[in-house]
Formats: structure tokens, C-alpha cells, sequence
């Protein structure tokens, strides 16, 4: 075989920019189901455009099409540069490119009309599913097929992170999609009852886990150290936390049952689990954040550590949320709430889309041949204005979700229920009108990204860098 | 009743469990011993990608002892309480207990409160203000959602306040519908009728019951049939029957829509509806105060006026 020279770029810059795409379009139907919460005619009653077959729409457009798409770009690309190899299996990378954005075509046509298998964050039928293992055995092996051709001896630590995410990721798919078809579009799990809720929660939590948390912090591992240009903070707590993180997640998966019919030790064992995460969690915020020490001054005027290190802010937040909103007296007034909404952006929008935005920021000008952005000015606007759209966002849920909690439980002095549900929705609109402002502005900072993009792209040579050859050892 | 099928599993998981927790303990220990040579932190001597490198600095004190805190909180909490398999904890706490005890602190509490109520008659409960705010509050909870919160229904959820009554409007009625629930059954008879053509006879003399506008030929030829497949339930003028829940067709209350469409949709599929039961859900003494404000939303002013 010839030895090839450059790194496989072509499949990273397509999934880069597809990145920005689907970041565009998740969010955009993100708005607009905020806004239907606001006024519930909007799309003027059409089924398919109703909120119910919009809201999994979004969450599978922005977890799997745009994070997972990020996942994807960055992960070949550091993989690349810190195995000194070229990307392993070169047509088996463009078909997971293509399958992928077929996966996210399918569920963008079969979620409206209907398809679903009810199983939250794994809506898609039967056939998409037998899609989506297809897809992903070809990424393990391109991925891990890279790593073993490696030129250097130790694996950088952003492949481990990505490596576990991709494995995990595999089993949780496997075991949680496991069903029975009926039809062509219509199956059935193999669970039943609070098995099926459990299997389900354990397979819901950790895909927060690993694909949002394991996946990211590889993602972290890479441009951090390489945008504030000092070594990571410390080798012995990235070994800690990252068997820490992968053995812990994997038992936090109950406290999303917390006062239902699963077993009384198994919401026990899921609430104790989910507390000795947070300190796994934040090795990793500490890992990343203190990198930065000896170039804080970076801080003031690099937009793009701006993005990846408020990333890690709110990344060190929500890892200290999750936890106490386990613990069964907290869940008891957060849970159904809009709280877990909250929560759920502060990781979303603060940690997993900025620290995408950041990686591409760094990522995009290098696949083209060029040394930075278009404009680091629009970058800082971008950056101000997608922080001040996620803390109104937060900020509004944290206020409705716990008003909703004391709503619910408030109690007039005959023991009937001071307020009947509607009116805890009443009061919520205010905090629906907040949030959905915070959401439309997360949203026009993608836009001015993809102009900042297109500036940079448009006229540029696509250039594959040749493959660095690696240090010599000391 | 047990959570495991053997005492086996109960043991499986507490050891599984403890396990963990203590793994997580002394691995933590493993990596944070090792002495760090110097007083300046080394690199790790690896390099990628030209310029990515590692420190070695030791783990931050106060994050390790966050770590152990959460481990010792955890061997304290599956202490007291269930966690460790078939364990039940010191506390003996459990979430049906908990259930039940909240539940049995809460009648001891309000039950008098709705059991004075309970000992008066239905129209002077109906009369009394204060009994008539609590009815509204538990109406606001567990019957807005289908009868709406002014009580005045939509289709397929009867209206409450035009006095008209599916059921009968006495206050004991009422009340029956609420304790043991309702199935309004109207079966789907296009077959029965004589097809689409028999169907729309009927339909047009079932409009001629409410003076509605219709063919007089069809509604002649209707009536036949109305007499020996629907005067069964809804009586031989179409007056329904209380009994069964049988609506009166000759007034201008329709359940459905009372339009020859809405008409014809009943007969060809059929209706089914369904009051769930509350009694009990809600226990007799709520029910009680709750039939008395149904009741009055339709008859103001009750027995003491």
C-alpha cells in the first residue's frame, strides 16, 4: 500500500459544515416549539408541525444531527493529528458520513409524520435503528482502526474519551433499541413495564453520559490545550476521572424514576451513583479550565477560549445541578417541572453547543487553508450573544420549574389543591416568553457563525494537511 | 412483597454495590499517593500533534475530598435506607410507607373537615358557601380537564349547568355518577338501519323529534325503524330515559352536535361515553362535597333557600 501523506480532511470538513447545518435547523425547530408553547395555534393545527411530533424532532436534530455531526468532525480530525496517521479505512469514513446524514434525513421525514417508537431519544423505527448500528460499527472501526496505526506510543487522552463514548454508545444502542417489529414502520420493545422504563432511563441517562459528556470532553481534550496553546493541567486526573465518569454514569440511570414503580434499592442505588458523579465530572472542568493557567490573559481577547471555557463554566454547573436533583427530596419538586428543562440547556446550549461552536471555530479556517476566521469580531458577537440567550434560557426554567414545584404541591387548609393544573401553566407564560427570546438569540448567533463561515469557506482551496511527522521521544 | 424472584439477587446486588463504591475508594487512593518528584510540576515527556502535552500536577485536595465525602454518603445512605439488595435499612423507610403514612396524616387532618359535611344532606351542602368553595377547588382539579372549568363541558363531555341530566338531576344521582362512574353506550346501527339509505330515514326523523328541518318522506319511513331499534333506550317519542343514560332527543341538547352530520356519525359509528369513577379515588366525603357543587352549579340557591 502507498503511504498517503496528507490527513483525511475531506470527511471532516463535510461534517463540519454539516455540523453548523443541523445546528441551525435543531434549533430552529427548537424555537418553534417554544414559541407554540407560547401561542399553541401557530402551525395552525397541521398534524405533522403539531408540538408532539416537533419537540423529539428537535431533541434528535440537535443531540444526534448537530452534536452528533461535531462528535464526528472533531474526533476524526484530533484523532488524525494525535495518532500522526492518516484516518483509518478511508470509504468506510465517507460512509459514515453519508449513512449518517441519511439517518437524520429519515428521522427528519418519519418523526412529523408520526413514526415513533416512544422510547425518548430513540424515536426512530426499527429500520433507521438497523441504520444507525451499521453506521456506527463503521465508525468504531475507522476510529479505533486509526488508533492502531498510530505512529506515536501513548494514546492522547481525547482518544480515550471519544474511544469510551463510541463504544458505550454502541451497547446502549443495541440494548435499548432491542425490539419487535410489527411493520415496516411499527415495532415493539423487548421490555415490558418497569423493566422497558428502567432499560430506557438507564440508556436516556447515559446518552446524556456519553454522547453528550464523553464525547464533548474528548472533543474538550483536543482544542483546549491546542487554542490556549499550554499543556493539559494534569495527566493523573484525567486518569482518574475518565474511569471514574465511565464506570459511575453507567449506574445513574434510576434517578430518573424516582418516585415510581421501580423497586425502592434501584432509585436508592441510582440517587447515591449520581452524587459520587460529581466529582468525576468536574476533573473534568478542572482539567480543562486550569490548562488555562499561566495564559488567562488569552481569555480577554481570544473568542474562541471565550467559547471553550465558559463551556466548561456551565458544564461544571449542570454536573453540580444533576446531581443534587437526584437526591429524592430535591426530585420530588423538580421532576416534571420545568426545571429538567432547564437543566437539560444549561448542558445542551452552555456546554455542548458551545464547546462544538469553539472546536469549529479553531477547526474550520485550518481545513481550508487558512489561519483563522473571517472575523474574530463576529466571533466575540457571537460569543455574547448566544452566553446571554442560554442564561436567560436557564434562568427563566430554574424560575418556572421550581414556581410549577411549589404550584403543584401547594395546599389549602381543607387539603384540596390550592391551584388546579392550568394555572400553573398560566403563570408559567412570562417564563415561556423569556426563554423563547433566550432560544431566538442562541439561534441568531448560529446564524452569524454560519455568515462568519461562509466568509471564510467561500473562494477558499479545501487543503488536506500533510501528516506531521511525531515528536521524537524523550 | 419482595423485589427478587431469590435471595440470591437481593445479595448480588449488595455486593455488586458495595463493591463499586469501595472500588471507586481505593482507586482514588491508587492515583493520588503517588508522590509528585520536585517542587515544579514536569511534563509527562509525550508529545502529539506537534505541541499537545501533559502536566503531571497532583489531584486538587478539596476535589479529592469531595470524592471520598460522596463515598462516605453513599455507604451512610444504603445504610439507612433501602439500597443494598433486600436490605431494608435502619430507617425501615420505605416509599409505600411513606405513601401510606403522608396519606394517613392527611385524613387524620382534613378528614373532618369534609366529614362534617358528609353527616348533612346533599341541598344544604349545596347551600353552604364555604362547603361550595372546596367543591369548586376539587372540581378545578379533577373535573375541569373534560366537563371545563365553568363546567359547561364540549362535545362529548356533558354540560353541567343547563339542568339538563343524562342521568337524572336529583343530587343522589349526581352523586352515583361521580362514586361509580358512567358508560354511555350507543351502538354503532347503520347495518341494523339498512345501510346508508336506512341510516339517513332515521336521521331525518330522529331531526323531526327536535323540529329540526327535514324530509318528511325519509323521516316517515325513519320512524319505523325508530320504533323497534331505538325506542328501546330512547322511548317510543324519543323522550330518552334516565335509567340508561338514554338522551332525550326531542330537546335542543345534543351530546354529539345535533346537525344531521353529527346525527348520522351516531348512528353509523356509534358513541362511547365514559365518566370514570371516584369513589374511590376520592374517598366518599369528597364526593360528597363535590356532587353537592355540581348540583348547584344548575339548581342556585339548594334546600335553604
Amino acid at each position: 500500500m502507498q503511504e498517503q501523506t496528507t490527513y483525511n480532511y475531506k470527511v471532516v470538513r463535510q461534517f463540519a459544515i454539516m455540523t453548523l447545518v443541523w445546528g441551525i435547523v435543531g434549533m430552529l425547530v427548537g424555537v418553534i416549539i417554544a414559541a407554540q408553547l407560547l401561542w399553541p395555534d401557530l402551525t395552525y393545527g397541521i398534524p405533522w408541525l403539531s408540538y408532539g411530533r416537533l419537540r423529539p424532532l428537535h431533541t434528535n436534530a440537535v443531540i444526534f444531527a448537530f452534536g452528533g455531526s461535531a462528535l464526528f468532525a472533531t474526533s476524526y480530525y484530533a484523532v488524525q493529528r494525535t495518532c500522526h496517521a492518516r484516518l483509518f479505512a478511508g470509504p468506510l469514513a465517507a460512509f459514515t458520513f453519508w449513512g449518517w446524514q441519511l439517518v437524520i434525513l429519515l428521522a427528519a421525514v418519519t418523526l412529523p409524520l408520526g413514526y415513533t417508537s416512544g422510547k425518548e431519544y430513540a424515536e426512530l423505527e426499527w429500520p433507521i435503528d438497523i441504520l444507525i448500528t451499521l453506521v456506527w460499527v463503521s465508525y468504531a472501526i475507522v476510529f479505533f482502526g486509526t488508533v492502531a496505526t498510530r505512529k506515536v506510543k501513548h494514546i492522547y487522552v481525547a482518544n480515550w474519551f471519544f474511544g469510551g463514548f463510541i463504544l458505550t454508545v454502541a451497547l446502549l444502542h443495541l440494548v435499548n433499541s432491542a425490539e419487535i417489529p410489527v411493520s415496516m414502520w411499527k415495532s415493539y420493545s423487548a421490555y415490558a413495564g418497569v423493566q422497558d422504563a428502567m432499560v430506557q432511563w438507564w440508556y436516556g441517562h447515559n446518552a446524556v453520559g456519553f454522547f453528550l459528556t464523553a464525547g464533548f470532553l474528548g472533543m474538550m481534550y483536543y482544542f483546549v490545550p491546542k487554542q490556549a496553546g499550554r499543556p493539559v493541567y494534569s495527566y493523573r486526573l484525567s486518569v482518574v476521572h475518565f474511569w471514574a465518569l465511565i464506570f459511575t454514569y453507567m449506574w445513574a440511570g434510576p434517578h430518573h424514576l424516582h418516585y415510581t414503580a421501580l423497586p425502592d434499592w434501584a432509585q436508592s442505588v441510582g440517587m447515591v451513583f449520581s452524587l459520587i458523579l460529581l466529582a468525576p465530572s468536574w476533573g473534568g472542568m478542572i482539567n480543562g479550565i486550569m490548562t488555562l493557567s499561566g495564559a488567562w490573559h488569552k481569555l480577554r481577547t481570544d473568542p474562541i477560549l471565550k467559547f471553550l471555557i465558559t463551556s466548561l463554566s456551565f458544564y461544571g454547573m449542570s454536573t453540580f445541578e444533576g446531581p443534587m436533583m437526584s437526591i429524592k427530596t430535591v426530585n420530588s419538586l423538580s421532576h416534571y417541572t420545568d426545571w429538567t428543562i432547564g437543566h437539560v440547556h444549561s448542558g445542551a446550549l452552555g456546554w455542548v453547543a458551545m464547546i462544538s461552536i469553539g472546536s469549529l471555530y479553531y477547526m474550520i479556517p485550518r481545513l481550508f487553508g487558512k489561519s483563522e476566521m473571517h472575523s474574530i469580531r463576529l466571533i466575540t458577537v457571537h460569543f455574547w450573544v448566544a452566553t446571554i440567550g442560554v442564561v436567560l434560557y436557564i434562568a427563566a426554567m430554574w424560575i418556572a420549574g421550581v414556581m410549577q414545584g411549589l404550584m403543584w404541591r401547594a395546599v389549602n387548609p381543607d387539603g384540596t389543591l390550592t391551584y388546579s393544573f392550568v394555572e400553573s401553566v398560566k403563570a408559567t407564560y412570562p417564563f415561556y416568553a423569556i426563554r423563547l427570546l433566550g432560544g431566538t438569540m442562541f439561534l441568531g448567533g448560529m446564524f452569524i457563525m454560519a455568515y462568519n463561515v461562509w466568509r471564510t469557506v467561500v473562494g477558499a482551496k479545501a487543503v488536506d494537511a500533510p501528516i506531521m511527522r511525531p515528536a521524537a521521544a524523550h | 412483597m419482595s423485589d427478587f424472584t431469590s435471595d440470591f439477587w437481593g445479595l448480588y446486588v449488595a455486593v455488586i454495590t458495595l463493591v463499586s463504591i469501595l472500588a471507586c475508594g481505593v482507586f482514588l487512593k491508587m492515583l493520588s499517593s503517588k508522590k509528585v518528584a520536585g517542587s515544579t510540576v514536569e511534563t509527562m515527556g509525550h508529545v502529539w500533534d506537534g505541541d499537545l502535552e501533559e502536566f503531571n500536577n497532583p489531584l486538587p485536595k478539596w476535589w479529592m475530598w469531595l470524592f471520598y465525602l460522596t463515598l462516605a454518603f453513599a455507604l451512610i445512605y444504603l445504610a439507612l435506607y433501602p439500597g443494598l439488595g433486600s436490605y431494608a435499612g435502619i430507617y425501615k423507610w420505605s416509599s409505600q410507607g411513606q405513601y401510606d403514612g403522608e396519606q394517613a396524616k392527611a385524613a387524620a387532618r382534613f378528614g373532618p373537615v369534609f366529614d362534617k359535611y358528609l353527616a348533612m344532606d346533599l341541598k344544604q351542602v349545596a347551600a353552604d358557601p364555604e362547603a361550595r368553595e372546596i367543591g369548586q377547588r376539587l372540581f378545578l382539579n379533577y373535573c375541569a380537564q373534560c366537563h371545563a372549568s365553568d363546567g359547561r363541558g364540549s362535545k362529548g363531555f356533558p354540560n353541567l349547568t343547563d339542568g339538563d341530566w343524562l342521568y337524572g338531576g336529583d343530587p343522589e344521582a349526581v352523586k352515583t355518577s361521580i362514586v361509580a362512574g358512567r358508560a354511555g353506550v350507543m351502538p354503532a346501527l347503520a347495518p341494523a338501519l339498512g345501510g346508508a339509505e336506512g341510516t339517513r330515514d332515521v336521521v331525518h326523523h330522529v331531526l323531526s323529534l327536535s323540529n329540526q328541518t327535514h324530509d318528511s318522506v325519509r323521516s316517515g319511513r325513519g320512524a319505523e325503524k325508530f320504533a323497534t331499534l331505538c325506542a328501546a333506550c330512547h322511548g317510543a317519542e324519543g323522550k330518552g330515559n334516565p335509567a340508561l343514560g338514554a338522551p332525550n332527543l326531542t330537546d335542543g341538547t345534543w351530546l354529539y352536535g345535533g346537525g344531521e352530520t353529527a346525527i348520522t356519525e351516531t348512528l353509523t359509528k356509534g358513541r362511547n361515553g365514559v365518566m370514570p369513577a371516584h369513589g374511590e379515588f376520592l374517598g366518599e366525603a369528597k364526593v360528597h362535597v363535590l356532587a353537592a357543587y355540581v348540583w348547584g352549579m344548575s339548581n342556585s340557591g339548594g334546600a335553604g333557600k
